[in-house]
């Protein structure tokens, strides 16, 4: 509590560098580093502290400034050299730098100054699970306490299990996983259920391709969602916890390692947990890289030490999971939502969302829009609003938004204002997910997508049942026709009554969901399949062998940056002289034509075009 | 190796079945891949058939049975990489190393993979050299990456 006091008092300045997997891909390392020579060089005094995802990823790196006496400013998009100009103006200038600013953390206007929560991608949100993240050391268990943790652990203990249980039920949490399943009833399911032992998993298997939220949310606040498990964990009567998470996620899985260690300094795990008879411990799983396993019964299979395929239920696993006990699977975000569900209580949380889906959720807003990252809005928000106000609207033009990842489907236009929400997301033909919004405009192919889905379902079906086993493989074969231009009408009645065998006899939940996104492609956007199979053309200039690479003469000065990055030196020409495209050689791989824009003196003389 | 050898390794284990996947885990991380005789090893530590253990170990993606290159190009091909393009990259590294997903150069000195996602979708496309993720790419990066190895011949 001190600590964080004295922090955000600081009588010298701190200096807070966005250090999650998205801001280390941005550069943040280099960016920390030359913050470093800067302080060493002249000898000046200040806190770097690595904080995890704020939201804004198309924004980082991101650099916040907090000066003796001042509010923390954040800045967007530094390299070494702006970050080492960014230093000079508060330290040598004494003035506060004007460029690349996003907005500052005080509470009241300070220096004409916009609050960083005024800024347009996060005005709209409801940081309830992500209150931490990017705003505190995730590797500093005293900022944690100082922000209120493990205090709604501290009042459970002193509650009946049935008590919290309450809680939880009035708060309307549903499972944050996808399915959502209201999470007390799972949990009352296992608790009335007889037996020596129960266990509790934290499912952070999220292998969802397009969604980054529980990775997120362990990199920026990994004790929320152990405490959560630990509140879980004592409402089921669990003696052991596991979290399963993802080898891809190292940075994730050491924030955990530390954060565990740090629980057991404090009394937080192992034998009567604050002095109350409840006894519980937490170990890491991680997975091995495996879709499937983010499927309950898979999952258990696979922390067994068996190959990762799920089983028929029932039993479900709140009755008979890990080792034949009761077992509780629950999301990350799920658990991470739940300390501040018992610090505020329930009637708090449920002021937010629609009658059916109550609260907050995570979403990654990613895909052709304009700003992208990480965002928590109240449940029944809608996907306009997401798309429009939130994401700063789509590059170039909307087409569709995907939600649910390969689980989930495309819905168009037409859905823009609906709400997000369980039912509603349903009734739609998709999912709610675990939280991928994936945002396709213009320059995306419908086509593709659900192919690119259905390939990823197919390479990760894990082969015990026939229907995903072989059907899977099938859709893809006749979506990889259809986008070869090699398609017939027929192939569309092929697709829907596959498709719907598919989802009525496949054995667990990634062969039930798989054909979700051929289907909503053939429901709300047929008339791409038509222009694939009729006029053999791809509208979005996507599939590969129905789009033609063009070098228009007139534009093309002859700079030969597209020469020197042809793999196939399909391109020749002398300088300073339209250059020519062999057709046999080229293997429409897109360097021409990004070097084009990116590089070249032209900047648009190479065109995609739909036709053959 | 020994059967000595590789208790050591494996202090804080408990040498139940349940075991094998995060011993696995760790040979990879030791040794960069599973080897036949790790795999025999293992096999009479934990009491589990070689036949299971290769049974558990070819189902997750994450195990390779071969020695990999030295340096590791991981090409992300999440949804939101796949919508900006990751497939065109992992096709002209595929041109420029010549091998495929899975494979190592013959000098060693490169191994290309393709994962489903790293997480960082909001970078997308997105790809990884060693341990460093690298935001934005674009197939332009490809070359310089490599630093300026030439297109593999048999490509």
């Amino acid at each position: 509590m001190r600590e964080w006091e004295r922090l955000r008092n600081s009588s010298h300045p701190v200096i807070y560098v966005g250090a999650a997997s998205c801001g280390l891909a941005a550069g943040a390392d280099e960016v920390i580093e030359a913050i470093e020579r800067y302080l060493s060089a002249g000898k000046r005094r200040a806190d770097i502290i690595r904080v995890g995802c704020i939201g804004p990823c198309y924004l980082e790196p991101l650099v916040d400034v907090q000066m003796p006496g001042m509010p923390r400013i954040s800045y967007s998009n530094l390299s070494p050299a702006r970050v080492t100009d960014l230093l000079e103006s508060f330290f040598d200038k004494n003035e506060v730098f004007q460029r690349r600013l996003v907005g500052h953390f005080g509470d009241s206007g300070f220096d004409g100054i916009p609050r960083f929560f005024d800024h347009p991608m996060l005005a709209r949100q409801v940081r309830i699970v992500l209150r931490n993240c990017g705003i505190v050391d995730p590797e500093n268990a005293d900022h944690y306490l100082a922000r209120g943790g493990y205090a709604a652990l501290e009042s459970c203990l002193s509650l009946s299990w049935r008590q919290v249980l309450d809680v939880v039920k009035d708060s309307g949490l549903r499972g944050r996983g996808g399915a959502g399943f209201p999470t007390w009833r799972k949990w009352l399911i296992c608790r009335e259920t007889e037996s020596d032992k129960r266990f509790l998993i934290c499912n952070a298997d999220e292998g969802d391709p397009g969604a980054f939220m529980n990775r997120s949310l362990i990199e920026g606040d990994p004790h929320a969602v152990l405490e959560g498990m630990l509140i879980a964990g004592y409402t089921i009567g669990a003696s052991a916890g596991y979290v399963y998470i993802r080898a891809e996620y190292p940075l994730a899985i050491r924030r955990l390692r530390t954060a565990i260690a740090q629980m057991r300094e404090m009394g937080l795990l192992g034998d009567r947990i604050l002095g109350s008879d409840f006894s519980f411990d937490i170990k890491l799983k991680e997975g091995a890289g495996a879709f499937v396993c983010g499927e309950e019964t898979a999952l258990i299979a696979s922390i067994e030490g068996k190959r990762g395929m799920p089983r028929t239920r029932p039993p479900f696993p709140a009755v008979e999971g890990l080792w034949g006990k009761p077992t509780i699977i629950n999301n990350v975000e799920t658990l991470g939502a739940l300390p501040n569900i018992v610090r505020n209580g329930p009637g708090w949380f449920s002021q937010y969302g629609t009658e059916s889906s109550k609260g907050t959720k995570t979403f990654s807003l990613v895909g052709r829009v304009r700003r992208t990252g990480l965002i928590e809005v109240p449940l029944g928000t809608s996907l306009r609003t997401v798309i429009d106000d939130v994401g700063g609207g789509v590059i170039k033009g909307f087409k569709a938004v995907q939600t649910g990842g390969p689980s989930g489907g495309c819905l168009g236009e037409e859905f823009l204002d609906s709400p997000i929400d369980y039912d509603a997301l349903a009734a739609a033909g998709s999912i709610m997910g675990s939280g991928g919004l994936i945002v396709l405009d213009r320059n995306t192919c419908i086509i593709d997508t659900a192919k690119y889905f259905l390939n990823f379902t197919q390479a990760e079906s894990c082969g015990k049942c026939v229907p995903c086993r072989v059907g899977t493989r099938h859709l893809v074969d006749i979506l990889e026709r259809i986008s070869r231009g090699q398609g017939e009408i027929s192939d569309l009645d092929k697709l829907e009554r596959l498709a719907r065998t598919i989802k009525g006899g496949a054995l667990c939940g990634l062969g039930q969901t798989a054909p979700n996104p051929v289907l909503t492609a053939l429901k709300y956007f047929r008339t791409e399949f038509l222009a694939h199979i009729v006029e053999k053309r791809c509208p979005a200039a996507v599939c590969r062998d129905l789009v033609v690479y063009r070098i228009i003469k007139d534009k093309c000065t002859g700079c030969q940056r597209c020469v020197q990055v042809c793999p196939t030196e399909a391109i020749s020409g002398p300088r300073s002289e339209p250059h020519n495209l062999d057709m046999t050689k080229c293997i429409k791989c897109r360097s021409c034509y990004e070097i084009c824009r990116f590089d070249a003196i032209a900047g648009d003389a190479i065109v995609i075009e739909s036709g053959v | 190796m020994s059967l000595a050898a590789l208790r050591a390794d494996f202090e804080g284990f408990e040498g139940t079945p349940a075991d094998l996947i995060p011993v696995l885990q760790r040979i990879q991380v030791l040794h960069g891949f599973i080897s036949k005789d790790s795999v025999h090893l293992i096999s009479r530590w934990l009491k589990i058939s070689e036949n299971e253990i290769y049974g558990v170990a070819t189902f997750f993606a994450q195990f390779r049975f071969k020695r990999p290159g030295d340096h590791v190009i991981k090409v992300c091909l999440g949804t939101a990489c796949h919508v900006r393009g990751g497939e065109q990259i992992l096709d002209v590294f595929r041109r420029r190393l010549g091998i495929q997903p899975g494979e190592a150069t013959p000098d060693g000195m490169y191994q290309l993979e393709r994962v489903a996602c790293l997480g960082c979708c909001a970078l997308a496309p997105v790809l990884s050299l060693d341990d460093k993720v690298h935001g934005q790419t674009s197939v332009l990066q490809v070359r310089d990456l490599l630093g300026g190895r030439e297109p593999s011949e048999d490509s």
